[in-house]
């Protein structure tokens, strides 16, 4: 993928400094030729940016206002067919509603738990770099591999969580962890918050370490509780990485997809599938495209405004 | 480090008990984050119904894996070729792309550069449909190197976001004089931005690295051929394929293999890893 853009004889090139002192002759052809290497360094993302970014993008729009049939290929418009089969679609609000309230359980607990990780191993006591790592760890797992981990671990007839309590005389049958909507559900927003609660943990340290402790030792002087120094310094000065964090986390959660395709499969009773579930649905079981592009659209918009939304409220907020 | 300054009037005892509830608070989280990995590896060896090891401790649910459908060497290979294709594109357009955006001025610069960056606003989902088109119209369906592009190219916002603060964070100075010396600006990367700029390469390279070896939707929709899965997907299909009875040993240990890879890789580059997110968190 090296491109390499033409190069001028080597003597004919001193550094940009050079340009102030001779301007007349040598620094037309030479600015000239700096342009062209800039964009010769720049040509392979130009191109990869160009083709699988931009074309697709393009592709999706167009494939959703046409009828478009995952083997026979392209059948000609039929704008708004798509968007109309999208939102009629049995599967559409059960899983717009489905994916905003994991958005929500998973936001809270998981942006709760990290912050209090976050706080937990901020000082330099003796240890907190291990607890660090470990807090991490979980981290490093590819989503997928960690929900083919838990889903061993629920597993009624050979996990250790399910067989404890009748084992210990307080059920008379193993605990089913995904045998209802409910705990199917919250079995998910454990598994996620294990794995990303290090993730989250780490972009809350940064933001604790840039407060300076000169202002926590001014607030200690003037008599301030621990409860008033979290309230009124730690957790104001921290915003800019609360922000962050609550933007990856919420955009994370809706477009939700490995944990519940091999946790759940959408079960039970397709109560837990995500709108990005409906998406891969659409597209190879009932082998639609037309639908899934349409789907694909929607997603971006809600995405793209909720990104709108989020931070003209972060900026009003900074105004007052 | 916020550190907090010890208080005059504590004794040492007490400083000490004071940090006990921490300890035991840290300690206890601790075990609820170790468990479930220590549990699927112990898990993975010893005995269950059901699997290749019935009795006693053993690798019966490796000798599974290996003999799966195409066996796990061929996912091994399928899932190693992605990851390093993955890397070596990556860091390649990352790198010129950031010392173009760091050093450069050309038309379209920042355009370019707010593009690359609107990778990270669209959702994975919606540009894997049309790609899915796109690389059959390519020729590129149902291919290593065509997921190896996409996955390249979800990790650009990232990369090359890395690679430009890389480079502008090395002196100008440094390169001017190399360029005065005669050397091109091929030439000046080469051989003294390359190595001020490697801390970052290391970081971009492990960022690609774990996304490449974890993915699981990309192939899910862009492979169809089952020799070709990379291992998550074929260790997912594995569960999913034994008649009705399900074998959670070789699932177990399908996961170990996944894991000790990322675990190791982790461990040993913590610090390049957390480099990344100090970027990340300080743009934010």
């Amino acid at each position: 993928m090296q491109v390499k853009a033409a190069e001028p004889p080597a003597a004919a090139r001193p550094g940009r400094l050079r340009h102030r002192v001779r301007p007349q002759r040598a620094a037309p052809p030479r600015r000239w030729s700096r342009k062209v290497q800039g964009l010769g360094y720049a040509a392979p993302t130009a191109v990869f940016v160009t083709v699988l970014f931009l074309w697709p993008l393009l592709l999706v729009g167009r494939m959703s206002l046409s009828d478009w049939p995952l083997l026979a290929g392209d059948q000609g418009g039929n704008a708004p067919e798509n968007y109309t089969d999208a939102v009629d679609g049995t599967l559409f609000w059960p899983a717009v509603r489905f994916t905003l309230l994991y958005t929500a359980i998973v936001t809270v607990a998981l942006l709760g738990l990290a912050l209090l990780l976050a706080l937990l191993v901020q000082e330099s006591r003796p240890g907190a770099g291990f607890f660090r790592t470990v807090y991490f760890l979980p981290g490093a797992l590819g989503l997928a591999s960690a929900s083919l981990l838990f889903w061993g671990l629920y597993s009624p007839t050979t996990g250790p969580l399910g067989r404890t309590p009748a084992r210990l005389g307080l059920a008379d049958e193993p605990v089913s962890f995904l045998g209802t909507p409910t705990s199917a559900l919250l079995s998910t927003v454990f598994l996620v918050v294990w794995k990303f609660a290090g993730f989250y943990m780490l972009i809350l340290l940064v933001g604790l370490q840039r407060i300076p402790h000169e202002v926590y030792e001014a607030a200690r002087t003037d008599g301030a509780s621990r409860a008033q120094i979290f309230r009124r310094i730690t957790l104001p000065l921290l915003r800019p990485s609360l922000a962050l964090s609550l933007l990856l986390c919420v955009t994370g959660s809706l477009l939700a997809f490995d944990q519940f395709f091999v946790l759940t499969k959408g079960g039970p009773d397709n109560s837990t599938v995500t709108v990005v579930q409906l998406i891969y649905r659409e597209a190879f079981q009932r082998l639609d495209l037309g639908t899934a592009a349409a789907l694909s659209i929607l997603v971006l918009g809600a995405l793209l405004l909720l990104n709108v939304l989020q931070f003209r409220g972060l900026r009003r907020a900074d105004e007052s | 480090m916020t550190r907090t300054p010890p208080r005059r009037d504590t004794t040492v005892l007490t400083r000490a008990l004071g940090r006990t509830p921490h300890y035991v608070a840290a300690g206890g989280l601790a075990v609820i984050f170790l468990f479930p990995l220590v549990w699927n590896a112990w898990a993975s060896v010893s005995a269950q119904p059901g699997t290749a090891q019935e009795t006693g401790y053993g690798l019966g649910n490796y000798r599974t894996l290996l003999d799966y459908d195409a066996g796990l060497w061929r996912y091994l290979l399928n899932s190693t070729l992605v990851s390093a294709l993955t890397v070596a594109l990556t860091l390649a357009v990352s790198l010129l792309g950031g010392y173009a955006f760091a050093r450069f001025e050309f038309p379209g610069k920042n355009l370019l550069f707010l593009l690359t960056l609107a990778i990270l606003m669209v959702p994975y989902a919606t540009l894997l449909i049309p790609l899915y088109v796109l690389l059959g119209r390519l020729h590129l369906q149902n291919s290593l190197i065509g997921l190896s592009l996409v996955l390249a190219m979800f990790q650009l916002p990232f990369a090359t976001f890395m690679m430009r603060i890389s480079f502008e964070a090395v002196p100008r100075e440094l390169e001017e004089s190399a360029l005065v010396d005669g050397c091109g600006t091929a030439g000046a990367l080469r051989r003294i931005l390359l190595p001020a700029v490697r801390p970052g390469l290391i970081t971009v390279g492990l960022f690609a690295f774990l996304a490449a070896w974890n993915d699981f939707i990309a192939p899910l929709i862009l492979i169809s051929d089952s020799a070709k899965a990379p291992l998550p997907l074929a260790v997912a299909n594995l569960r999913q394929q034994s008649m009705g009875a399900v074998d959670y040993g070789a699932t177990e240990a399908g996961v170990v293999v996944l894991a000790v890879p990322c675990l190791l890789l982790f461990l040993l580059l913590q610090r390049h890893y957390v480099r990344g997110f100090m970027s990340g968190a300080l743009k934010g």
